[in-house]
């Protein structure tokens, strides 16, 4: 009674054996988090993981399978799991690092992996710090569109050749990785930081903003971009690969260029 | 035993990090150009002391009191050198108090290394000045021709 039903058009005939799971090289690492349990101890130590994982698993899938199946105490920040939110950067074998865009095979699986919170900010617990004074250096550069004159009925024209000199700073997701990178910010924590430089960098090269001379002011501060040294850490640490270093030096010349 | 920890935002942000006053005048942006400008300038007075005293001549065994006398008795050198003196001496210090800044983790600290920089510098730059404007080839005992 069963009618033929016509093959798919797409139809691949699989040498058996191939396309189930088990072809994914599967591999053990040892995961060494840098562990903070403020209700337990003062310090900070090191523990150790040892856990079986997969070619195509990351640092964070590695994290997971430690809360889910080892210990559930152990703490961390992440959202969407595919580097957007920015919400997972952490020290990863020493480099600022996305949990979730960092590969496990890309490391050296021979040695243990080792996890530490991002550096420079209060550290709460485990893997999480206190980003608010990320964020407030954030905040005092003025994120936003300001811009004088008549509202435009239509939509802000801007030309692609001038969207093109801050297109790079646009990327930015706030996971802080540069910032925490900079020995110039772990030293007191005062100076502005590449992120807030990259974000004001974002309005300043707008055609479309009026408030460029004021936040070219605001990191004219002692605390400005004069405190960076060009070490292109934060450049080497963004996870959407922004030219940290060469934003910073752009607004370097722009105060220059603007009040000699 | 329970310890109680205080709500981890408490205090909004943790005082260490409360930026103070803005900064006024654009003293750190003069330093800034002030670095490289004198950095452009230091390559050529500094590779220029070193070819003279220890290419040129004899070379670096030819570096004497008399050596120096000769030098100063033209006036472009006696320029060049308190330039030099002038230049590398205000570059040093101020990459030393960047360094200081960048390193030093409490304000005391910053503050006593920072003292003790400046007054080691100006006491150099005074000293230095004050030899190339007073130098005497003649002190007694000097063996040089024009003094005898
Ligand atoms: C050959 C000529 C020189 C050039 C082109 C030069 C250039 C520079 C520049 C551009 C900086 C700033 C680096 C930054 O802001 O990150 C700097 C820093 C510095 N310079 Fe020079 N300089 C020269 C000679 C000297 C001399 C003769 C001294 C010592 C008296 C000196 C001592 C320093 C120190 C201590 C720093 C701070 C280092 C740092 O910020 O990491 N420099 N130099
Ligand atoms: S510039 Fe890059 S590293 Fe810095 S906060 Fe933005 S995305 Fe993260
Ligand atoms: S979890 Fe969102 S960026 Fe990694």
């Amino acid at each position: 009674m069963s009618t033929e039903l016509p093959e798919p058009a797409s139809k691949i005939e699989l040498k058996p054996g191939v396309g189930g799971g088990g072809e994914i090289p599967s591999f053990d690492i040892t995961l060494r988090v840098r562990r903070f349990l403020p209700e337990a101890t003062a310090d900070a130590y090191w523990e150790d993981f040892k856990l079986t994982m997969y070619g195509t698993d990351r640092v964070l899938d590695a994290l997971h399978k430690v809360k889910w199946e080892h210990d559930g105490s152990l703490s961390f920040r992440r959202s969407c799991a595919h580097g957007v939110c920015g919400s997972d950067a952490m020290r990863i074998n020493g480099r600022n690092r996305l949990a979730c865009k960092t590969l496990l095979k890309d490391l050296d699986t021979s040695k243990p992996i080792t996890v530490e919170a991002i550096k420079g900010l209060p550290l709460e617990k485990d893997l999480i710090v206190d980003m608010e004074p990320f964020f407030q250096s954030y905040r005092e550069i003025m994120p936003f569109l300001i811009s004088k004159g008549h509202e435009p009925t239509k939509e802000r024209y801007q030309s692609a050749e001038d969207h093109a000199k801050f297109d790079d700073t646009t990327k930015c997701i706030l996971c802080a990785a540069c910032t925490s990178s900079c020995p110039v910010f772990w030293t007191d924590g005062q100076y502005f930081g590449p992120a807030a430089i990259v974000n004001a960098h974002r309005f300043i090269f707008d055609s479309r903003d009026d408030a460029g001379d004021m936040r070219l002011e605001i990191l004219n501060d002692k605390e400005g971009v004069w405190r960076c040294r060009t070490t292109f850490n934060c450049s080497e640490a963004c996870p959407r690969g922004i030219q940290v270093t060469k934003a910073i030096a752009e607004v370097k010349q722009a105060i220059l260029a603007r009040t000699v | 035993m329970s310890v109680s920890i205080p709500a981890p935002r408490s205090q909004r942000i943790d005082p260490k990090y409360k930026r103070g006053p803005k900064s006024h005048g654009s003293f750190e942006k003069l330093a800034w150009l002030f670095m490289r400008l004198s950095g452009v300038v230091l390559i050529v007075l500094i590779f220029g002391h070193l070819f003279t005293n220890l290419m040129v001549g004899e070379g670096i065994s030819g570096i004497s009191f008399g050596f120096v006398a000769g030098k100063w008795a033209a006036l472009v050198w006696r320029v060049w050198d308190l330039v030099l003196l002038w230049l590398a001496m205000l570059h040093g210090a101020n990459g030393v108090r960047t360094i200081i800044n960048d390193y030093a983790e409490k304000h005391a600290t910053r503050a006593w290394l920072k003292g003790i920089l400046y007054v080691a510098t100006i006491f150099i730059i005074v000293l230095g000045s004050l030899v190339i404007f007073t130098f005497d080839p003649c002190v007694t005992g000097s063996e040089l021709a024009q003094c005898l």
